[in-house]
């Protein structure tokens, strides 16, 4: 099969690019594991950034000088400048497409207050913004017709000299394997926040495959150790409780019944706080009681439904048990200014990208607007680049899947929980460089011990088994570069804590990067 | 506890939990007693629609869903079954593309009061989980019926004041659209988000009557003559 770009991923940040690049005159294929309505995306609640000012004064000026601060020193000043000058535009264009934002009294979209802004400045539809968002992008491209290929799990991408000519998937209904040939290839397949297995408020399908296939074509990683713990999931199933809930004046308390925090610091902080709490051995809750009936319904009713199912209890009248858990990753594969890896036409757009916007630590509100702003630049950049080629070079690939005997030695699913337990307790919210070693020893050992893992489903004919295993190689992949990043880290820096080296040094305000071989830089 | 899962014959797995919900009690029999149970999950939290199934023959999230012992477990009605408990969504997925589901013409600067961004809120809730789409029993006589969440999200485009060509949506579900529906309401019953693509279908209705359509169901009973050509077209 052939096409002018190829798009990993079908979240917000593969849509918009998708749409983009379409508007510019270039044929367009999505390929996507699941289908577009089921990504990550649709998980966002609290809002998208804009310095509109409905609700408040607000400026450019300072949603730029809120995400600056919040990046604690690692950030583009250049891509922020982009990103914050460029969202109210993002944010109106949603508009015009039909995405139905809350409005205020006066028949403006209404804002709220996230962690770490200045003003209220996400723009929200209740709490289910990315739902809303992701959808009409969805309608879009159904309007522009553009071709979208569900259930076909990334498998390579395929390069020639340095470029990129395609991707080899398998077709998880047929079970067969497939390449596609492209001029540009643009990965957008979300973050990798399910290293930490329960332990995240993310999708199971989190898992960074388009991360750990693009170093293998040869594009390299940054700032893999930067890991958001967002602080309100519900204890026991780490389900979200959007940040809006503190926004709106919900409090923290512990045991006693006391607060503790500034619940509207940023998430790195917040998230240390309830850490440094639970240590003492007390047990977190959200109140949100005093907000009222009226006001959760209108404004969080999903939290409400949420917290009634999972946890038992009625945000209304009882408090939410919550614990900080895995909620979104800062790093992802380096992009330049034109969101470009090193490998030629192969392009990286959100979560599963960096374009250094977030730094140390991400302010809420901020992805959601990264989608937007950043898939308009990759849609744009990447046709402009498809239309220099005149010829799709036909790609192919060796890739065979593998076969397995029936009696597997090492039972995968047990390794991928006890790697998430591990993850949470010792690289999470606290860490210590030889606690880090250690373990990174141990997933060594685990990538070592590959050959003797498997699956016990060799049917070919939707094959989940299949595909949790391979998402599992690329979890373990995951897992050995955040390790790597987080070792080479001896300092600490927003989302980044190492008790052994507790204070912000100078001589790390830079990005970790690392290469297909494993150099760090 | 025990559940029976339709595979291609009648599965049986016993499982030592209890209060948890349909989806987790999968994923452990999967993990732990064979691993080639397949369905489809995605965010846990009832916002992604892949883990929509039947439960006792009624549709249901099975990340919502609290198991209970002897519950027996089904694939979703009216799209082909892939294997297990996964079903093809994609022609299901098609209708929104034939009932033209999106705002037909962009305009800048329409600004909406909290009264218009009201009146669609709910159906823009809508996570195309297909529950609506299993339990509608037109498809067993009409597999082109465009079905319950498409004509809803055809609605919330109607009623959306950004849309300037209202007539368009309306022309585009009169054939397999709003006349086919029976209004037996079991669309609303199952959705998990509270939508009744029912009272949507008939506020279609109305606003179909108001373009000059009308039901061709009631045409040969009328005598004066309105209705549909065979072309489905009005006729007056």
């Amino acid at each position: 099969m052939q096409t002018d770009i190829l798009i990993i991923g079908s979240g917000g940040a593969g849509l918009t690019s998708a749409l983009t690049a379409h508007e510019n005159g270039v044929k367009v294929t999505i390929i996507t594991k699941e289908y577009p309505t089921r990504s990550q995306t649709c998980m966002a609640q609290g809002g998208i950034n804009a310095a509109l000012g409905n609700a408040g004064k607000d400026s450019v000026e300072s949603h730029i000088k809120n995400t600056l601060k919040s990046a604690h020193g690692i950030a583009s000043e250049e891509a922020i400048n982009l990103l914050c000058s460029q969202a109210p535009s993002a944010v109106e264009w949603l508009d015009s497409i039909g995405v139905c934002f809350s409005r205020t009294k006066d028949a403006k979209i209404a804002q709220r207050t996230l962690g770490g802004a200045s003003a209220p400045r996400a723009c929200y539809a209740q709490d289910y913004t990315g739902l809303k968002i992701l959808h009409t992008l969805y309608d879009r491209c159904l309007e522009a017709g553009i071709e979208i290929l569900n259930e076909r799990y990334l498998l390579e991408i395929l390069t020639d000299e340095n470029s990129t000519n395609g991707a080899t998937v398998l077709n998880i209904r047929s079970g067969e394997i497939e390449t596609y040939s492209a001029k540009a290839v643009i990965v957008a397949t979300g973050g990798y926040s399910r290293i930490y297995d329960k332990h995240s408020t993310n999708s199971t399908a989190s898992t960074g495959d388009g991360i750990a296939i693009a170093m293998k074509a040869g594009a390299r990683v940054s700032d893999m150790e930067f890991i958001q713990f967002h602080p309100t999931a519900l204890k026991n199933s780490s389900i979200l409780i959007s940040e809006s809930a503190r926004g709106a004046g919900g409090h923290l308390l512990n045991s006693k019944g006391e607060r503790f925090t500034d619940e509207l610091a940023p998430r790195d902080e917040v998230a240390r706080a309830i850490h440094n709490e639970t240590a003492k051995g007390e047990e977190i809750f959200l109140d949100i009681r005093h907000l009222g009936e009226e006001f959760i319904d209108e404004e969080l009713p999903q939290e409400r439904k949420l917290a009634k199912l999972y946890e038992n209890i009625d945000p209304v009248y009882d408090l939410i048990p919550i614990k900080p858990v895995a909620h979104y990753t800062m790093g992802g594969i380096e992009v330049d200014d034109s969101s470009s890896t090193i490998v030629k036409g192969l392009y990286a757009v959100g979560e599963c990208a960096n374009h250094r916007v977030h730094g140390a630590n991400r302010l809420g509100g901020n992805s959601l607007l990264e989608l937007i702003v950043f898939g308009k630049q990759v849609g744009e950049n990447s046709a402009k680049y498809a239309k220099n080629i005149d010829e799709i070079k036909a790609s192919k690939t060796d890739y065979i899947l593998d076969n397995f005997s029936d009696d597997v030695e090492i039972d995968f699913y047990k390794i991928k929980k006890e790697l998430g337990d591990v993850f949470y307790k010792n690289v999470g919210i606290s860490r210590d460089k030889k606690t880090l070693q250690n373990i990174l020893l141990k997933v060594e050992e685990f990538i070592t011990d590959i050959p003797k893992m498997g699956i016990t489903d060799n049917s070919k004919i939707y094959n989940t088994n299949r595909v949790e295993f391979l998402e599992f190689k690329n979890i373990l992949e995951l897992s050995r570069l955040v390790l790597i990043g987080a070792i080479a880290r001896d300092e600490s820096r927003g989302a980044h804590f190492r008790v052994d080296a507790p204070q912000e040094d100078k001589q790390f305000a830079m990005h970790t990067i690392i290469d297909k071989d494993g150099v760090v830089k | 506890m025990k559940i029976r899962v339709q595979r291609e014959t009648l599965a049986e797995f016993e499982v030592d939990v209890h209060d948890v919900t349909l989806l987790s009690l999968l994923t452990t029999i999967k993990t732990t007693q064979d691993s080639s149970l397949t369905f489809a999950s995605g965010c846990r939290s009832s916002i992604c629609g892949s883990c929509s199934m039947r439960v006792n023959g009624k549709e249901v999230l099975a990340c919502s869903y609290k198991v209970q012992d002897g519950d027996l477990i089904e694939p979703l009605q009216n799209t082909p079954v892939i294997r297990d408990l996964v079903v093809d969504m994609s022609k299901a997925y098609e209708k929104n593309q034939k009932a033209k589901a999106w705002l037909s013409r962009i305009t800048n600067s329409v600004s909406l009061t909290q009264e218009n961004e009201k009146i669609n809120e709910i159906q823009s809730d809508c996570i195309l989980c297909g529950s609506c789409y299993s339990a509608c029993p037109v498809f067993a006589v009409n597999d082109e019926f465009l079905g319950p969440f498409s004509l809803t999200r055809v609605w919330k485009y109607v009623s959306d004041k950004r849309e300037d060509d209202e007539k368009e949506k309306i022309d585009t579900i009169q054939t397999n659209g709003v006349w086919a529906c029976t209004l037996c309401n079991e669309c609303t019953l199952v959705c998990p988000q509270d939508i009744s693509s029912k009272a949507d279908i008939e506020k279609l209705r109305s606003k179909s009557a108001m373009a000059g359509y009308s039901d061709p169901n009631f045409a040969s009973f009328d005598s004066f003559g309105g209705g549909f050509g065979f072309d489905g077209s009005p006729s007056f």
